[in-house]
């Protein structure tokens, strides 16, 4: 069969969709799907916020607030833990970004398959449904932990045994299937939808990111999809996959010889790699923003490349790491300390790059910039806890303590969050048509990452003392100090503070779409394709007549002898304008 | 960043020249879409199955009671004499047969002859098909016959019914979906949906179906023959 590559068919003709449905509610364009996906997992988002509101409530003032009691507590965590990494995270840094900015970023005018993608929206938005709906089902949501570790996870006492974890389980299958659909499009799209030019070799570092963890997700879901399916016939059909043989309650229960520890490898195997999943495209992302502000080429483009796809395949060899103090055998800790530490190599270069860049740079101490910043201290910061939880001998005393829920929630928690506030306030410009409030940003951001450290830099501490992490009360545990009930106090305070400090930025990204000011053309001069569209916002079709054709890698950030400090990726050698004095030659 | 010099697959610096043809601009893959998705699925879906396979495994080496004894269970008695894995190399081979139909299906697409096309789609559908029937009497003869279930099993390992359920059970499901697929598409071929898109999508189907065959040849061997 003869087949044509997509730059080089005739022009398509576009149908343009008309009237209020197909245009923003059944849509097929990838920019209003990218919007659905983004404010429906902005709102599940601020709902695991108030959740971890509530747990932070009881834990700083215990026995004060008489809505929340052990079961609920539980309830809280679990679903916190779910949604924010799943349902938030995943969503709206694929889902939303990646559908956003994939075709824009290559050229192209949608996904390869738009129905596809338009149907992993809607998969989504019901596996959103049918976990929101478990809140209200007998019993509740599930209490488990979002680790969802068997054996307790299917026994009375704790909550949600019976129907909340089957709605859980039926919601993680649904999500998985609706990433399937939009995972497949973004890594097809990638690699076959590039327009004329745009080798991968010359894709802005965001697409690499996104590319990779796409490509891991499909990889990486189907042992969660595996280990849904078997906990869910040990649920219903009375298998014992991971039921080994108990007393419950002083009953032995109908299972026996399952093995808890089997679900702990598949879920894990899907775990680690889901960090990274979430974490890639925000370095991608990171990686533009700071070059974009800095008005520098990005330091060590290849290395970043290279970096970005081997720290994803590393994170399929890492996963045993969570499992230090499972009872797994001894020597495999060896090994999956070895790989974890290795994994430290190409982030370490990466945060090295990131910091290069900056140097000597002309930086634009702009919202998204603070943002961008501020990541590299939360991932850093996080990133060197992580190396001695990576160590088996000193992950062993600090297992299940609050040093590790620091260490998570700095190193992909707030990290990867700072990076998604970079990164809409640096495309909201793009996405609105309109200007946000920079003063408001700015008070955000700076709330956001002071309250970020005030929350938790002192939880370390906490986890040094042995403070479990997942209790609903400390009570009078003779090792927890006086000093670390107020410390308790004061992490809840400023993580209401800073939760509170999110209604600034919804505030400014809704005040913004009516009021701000018209943002015009590429307001920061980045090269990047998606700056380059005709329409602010891009219409339908991205490009008007005819498809944009690539020149250069993305970062032409002062180039020495060109005139203006950026050259976009879609201008040709002979329209750069030179400075009158230089001399007359190519560079790009 | 711009001295992407054309390069010469296999020639000069062979790493280099390897990432540059890989990287080059457009396509990466002169296929189809729709055919690099497909690839990209069964991929993801060989870690499923993989997975399933893997925790089996897992489960067969930390079982106490003794597993039974596969040639036994699975024999068919015909006229008095007892044929061992009868059954089960009926159903392999009619499975392995179908991929046969499937290839010379897209054999027929590519050369635009409609009728036949629509003719082993339908066969490889029929077989596909016979497999699920002939599935369905397996599982009922274990169930109702040896008194297997998926919380126990008298012939030793309960682990047993409650693995080999799932796992035959979520093939069959593929091979059904699969049925359907076939179906679907052949109905397309025969309204001539495809006179001007062209043909890739048999050879798509074809990949999935393929990939159903390889899934349960590796089955096979695992619960079959192990």
């Amino acid at each position: 069969m003869n087949h044509i590559a997509f730059a080089d068919q005739p022009q398509e003709s576009m149908h343009h969709p008309q009237g209020f449905f197909s245009k923003y509610v059944w849509s097929l364009d990838h920019k209003v799907i990218a919007i659905q996906y983004g404010v429906t997992a902005i709102m599940v988002g601020v709902l695991a916020l108030v959740l971890s509101g509530l747990m932070r409530l009881q834990l700083g003032f215990p026995d004060t607030f008489s809505f929340i009691n052990p079961n609920t507590y539980l309830q809280f965590m679990t679903m916190h833990g779910m949604i924010m990494v799943v349902y938030l995270l995943t969503a709206l840094l694929l889902g939303g970004f990646g559908n956003y900015l994939i075709p824009l970023m290559v050229g192209t005018r949608d996904m390869v398959f738009p129905y596809l993608n338009m149907l992993s929206y809607w998969t989504y938005l019901l596996s959103v449904i049918v976990l929101m709906a478990s809140f209200f089902v007998p019993g509740g949501a599930t209490g488990a932990g979002w680790t969802l570790y068997p054996p307790h996870t299917l026994l009375p006492g704790t909550p949600g045994h019976e129907l909340g974890i089957i709605m859980m389980l039926v919601s993680l299958g649904i999500f998985i299937v609706a990433f399937t659909m939009g995972g497949l499009n973004y890594v097809t799209t990638i690699l076959q939808a590039r327009t004329k030019g745009m080798s991968l070799m010359r894709m802005p570092l965001t697409l690499w990111g996104i590319f990779t963890a796409s490509l891991m997700g499909l990889l990486a879901f189907p042992a969660l999809l595996v280990a849904a399916i078997m906990m869910m016939l040990d649920k219903l059909a009375g298998t014992s996959f991971f039921m080994p043989a108990l007393m419950s309650m002083g009953e032995a229960i109908d299972h026996s010889g399952g093995s808890p520890l089997l679900y702990q490898h598949l879920f894990w195997f899907f775990g680690h790699p889901e960090v990274y999943i979430v974490a890639l495209p925000a370095f991608g992302m990171v990686s533009d923003v700071l070059a974009t502000h800095a008005r520098k080429n990005i330091f060590g483009y290849r290395m970043m490349v290279w970096a970005i796809v081997i720290i994803g395949g590393l994170s399929f060899v890492v996963w045993a790491h969570h499992m230090y103090v499972s009872g797994m055998n001894l020597s495999f800790g060896f090994f999956f300390a070895t790989t974890t530490l290795i994994i430290a190599i190409p982030t370490a270069i990466k945060v090295y790059n990131w910091v290069l860049t900056l140097w000597r740079g002309n930086l634009h101490m702009t919202v998204p910039m603070l943002f961008a910043i501020g990541f590299i201290f939360t991932f850093t910061h996080g990133g060197l806890s992580g190396l001695f939880l990576g160590n088996v001998a000193i992950d062993v005393p600090l297992a299940d303590t609050y040093f590790v829920v620091a260490h998570f929630h700095m190193v992909m928690g707030v990290s990867t969050v700072m990076v998604l506030f970079a990164a809409i306030y640096h495309w909201y410009p793009l996405i609105s048509g309109r200007m946000f409030n920079t003063a408001l940003g700015k008070w955000h951001f700076w709330v956001t990452f002071v309250g970020t450290y005030t929350t938790f830099l002192p939880m370390h501490y906490l986890g040094f003392l042995g403070l479990p992490r997942r209790y609903f009360s400390m009570g009078e545990a003779a090792y927890v100090p006086e000093s670390a009930h107020s410390l308790n106090a004061g992490i809840s305070i400023s993580a209401i503070i800073v939760m509170l400090a999110q209604l600034l930025f919804i505030a400014n990204v809704i005040w913004s779409l009516k009021k701000g000011p018209r943002a015009g053309h590429n307001p920061w001069g980045a090269t990047s394709l998606e700056w380059q569209t005709p329409d602010v916002p891009p219409k339908h079709g991205n490009w008007g007549e005819k498809v944009p054709e690539v020149h250069r890698w993305a970062y032409d950030y002062s180039v020495p002898g060109v005139k203006a400090d950026f050259i976009p990726q879609n201008m040709p050698s002979e329209a750069v304008e030179m400075e009158d004095d230089s001399p007359q030659g190519e560079r790009s | 960043m711009s001295d992407a010099k054309p390069t010469v697959a296999g020639t000069g610096d062979s790493w280099s020249g390897l990432v540059s043809d890989f990287s080059a601009d457009k396509e990466t893959f002169p296929i189809p879409w729709g055919k690099l998705m497909m690839w990209i699925f069964l991929i993801g879906d060989t870690f499923i199955f993989g997975i399933f396979l893997i925790a089996y495994m897992a489960v067969r080496m930390s079982v106490t009671d003794p597993w039974p004894d596969t040639v036994e269970l699975f024999a068919m008695t015909i006229g008095g004499t007892t044929f061992p894995l009868l059954l089960i190399a009926i159903m392999t081979f009619i499975l392995i047969t179908s991929s046969g139909t499937m290839a010379m299906a897209v054999n027929y697409a590519y050369r635009g002859d409609k009728r036949k096309t629509v003719l082993f789609m339908a066969l490889t559908a029929v077989m596909g098909l016979v497999f699920v029937s002939l599935q369905a009497y397996e599982w009922a003869k274990l169930i109702f016959v040896d008194g297997i279930r998926p919380w126990g099993n008298p012939l030793g390992a309960s682990q047993f019914g409650a693995i080999f359920f799932m796992i035959t059970g979520f093939h069959g499901l593929h091979v059904l979906g699969g049925v359907i697929y076939i179906a679907l598409v052949a109905r397309k071929v025969h309204k001539g949906h495809y006179e001007k898109k062209g043909y890739s999508i048999v050879e798509i189907t074809g990949l999935y179906w393929h990939f159903v065959d390889l899934v349960w040849v590796f089955i096979f061997a695992f619960f079959y023959l192990w």
